[in-house]
């Protein structure tokens, strides 16, 4: 019986070959084998968005796959947005806009939100809603993050 | 998480030869969206969990042939929400598909997977009953085609028997000027079970029926048998009746936490209302264009 599986994948552009316990889910392997720790384990049903990663240009719950899944697959987490010069811009949004409380949630909410720049760099306050309505913050920061993704959608740093 | 054996076929032959020799023992992984949740939690124990989506026969695709939108078994919720031919023709599906669970779920879940976990509150289900779609399944003898009425048959339950798998389902591309709506109530936008799950449709005669879920151990099609429903100058406030009598199937739960039966019962008729009228107008907008 196979109990792991070696699977090729791209994570934060880095090509990687890894064997992971095929009952294991992704978030398990980036937090527990990979040292990514910046995806946040949080409530393990889909409801909270915490371990939200991109996988091929869509974000998806890390909790709700196994990492066999991604096989082949190109994922992008939390530790992947730093760019050469820095934060990106949504990241740098977020701290000018007051965005991070507690800061638990905001890997999962920075990961919805670029996914939604990417499709849609223009998007509309309830646009930004619906794009991150499966992202809770306990801290109820909600305004602030918004704000954080339009500022960034307008290249408007304050 | 149990240890389970995981399995990669790259024929529906090979998954269907996998199902017949585990049986019980085997779990079908698509979207994963329910079963990761499941054995995590140890509902189930699979001793096989096998992956449909490297099966090139399963792949994501929306295919028009022979009148019918064909929609692959691993198609996800975001595809048939995006799909230009869906949202001409079937734009209450669309209005399912884009209320599933957040865009994390959307992104993954597929609509096979929906209506085979069997809940009776799948977003999916009304609209697929009120659009007539026909469900594909393949196993050892081949395909054979099943009406989503009676492919759907009660919580976690379903047609599928030993060794069968969803391969596709199939929606007929409405030949005449068709009108249909989905609404749903939930206690919140976001990542909720529906209390209600509920389509309507009214042909180009004014024939009207309604699908509704959540309020039952299965999704229900009825088809107004007063003629009223679907008559776009009888006033809402006249149709309540009619409407009490469509939703004779409906049994909610007492032990549900979302939504108390009297209040189901009473939001079930609002539901109904307003996705008529919403349909009979989409339906006028057809008959003129």
């Amino acid at each position: 019986m196979n109990r792991t599986l070696t699977i090729e994948t791209t994570i934060n552009g880095r090509r990687r070959s890894l064997d992971v316990a095929v009952n294991h889910t992704l978030l398990d392997v980036l937090r527990d084998d990979i040292d990514l720790t910046g995806t946040k384990e949080c409530c393990v049903v889909g409801e909270c968005g915490a371990c939200t990663v991109i996988i091929d240009g869509r974000p998806m719950n890390s909790c709700l796959m196994l990492a066999v899944e991604i096989d082949g697959s190109e994922v992008t987490t939390v530790e992947g947005l730093e760019l050469e010069e820095g934060l990106s811009p949504l990241q740098g949004a977020f701290l000018d806009e007051g965005a991070t409380q507690c800061g638990f949630c905001i890997p999962g909410q920075l990961m919805a939100a670029t996914a939604l720049l990417q499709q849609n760099p223009d998007p509309t306050v309830e646009e930004i809603q619906e794009g991150l309505a499966g992202n809770l913050c306990r801290c109820a920061g909600y305004e602030q993050i918004t704000k954080a993704v339009l500022a960034a959608a307008r290249g408007v740093k304050q | 998480m149990n240890r389970f054996q995981y399995a990669r076929p790259e024929t529906v032959g090979e998954a269907v030869a996998l199902l017949e020799e585990h049986g019980d023992d085997a779990r079908l992984l698509a979207g994963g969206t329910d079963l990761v949740i499941e054995l995590r939690n140890r509902w189930v124990e699979p001793k096989v969990v096998i992956d449909l989506k490297r099966i090139p026969d399963l792949a994501p695709a929306i295919v028009e042939r022979d009148g019918f939108l064909s929609i692959s078994a691993s198609t996800v919720m975001t595809d048939i929400a995006e799909d230009e031919r869906v949202q001409r023709y079937f734009p209450a599906l669309v209005e399912s598909a884009v209320v599933v669970g957040s865009v994390q779920i959307r992104a993954r879940a597929t609509m096979a997977g929906n209506i085979c976990n069997g809940s009776p509150a799948a977003d999916t289900a009304p609209p697929l009953l009120v659009y007539d779609a026909v469900v594909v399944v393949a196993g050892s003898d081949g395909e054979r085609r099943v009406p989503i009425d009676d492919f759907i048959v009660g919580p976690g339950k379903t047609a599928l028997q030993r060794g069968e798998l969803v391969t596709a389902i199939e929606l007929p591309i409405p030949e005449r000027p068709y009108g249909a709506a989905y609404t749903r109530l939930t206690r919140r936008r976001g990542t909720d079970l529906a209390s209600i799950t509920l389509c309507a449709g009214v042909d180009a005669d004014g024939q009207a029926r309604i699908a509704y879920g959540s309020v039952g151990p299965r999704a229900f099609l009825v088809e107004d048998e007063s003629g009223i429903l679907g008559d776009s100058t009888i006033p809402s406030e006249d149709k309540i009746d009619s409407l009490d009598q469509i939703f004779y199937r409906a049994s909610p739960s007492l032990k549900s936490l979302r939504a108390s039966p009297d209040y189901r019962l009473a939001m079930l008729r609002v539901l109904g209302a307003r996705a008529l009228e919403t349909a009979i107008g989409r339906l006028t907008k057809e008959l003129v264009s």
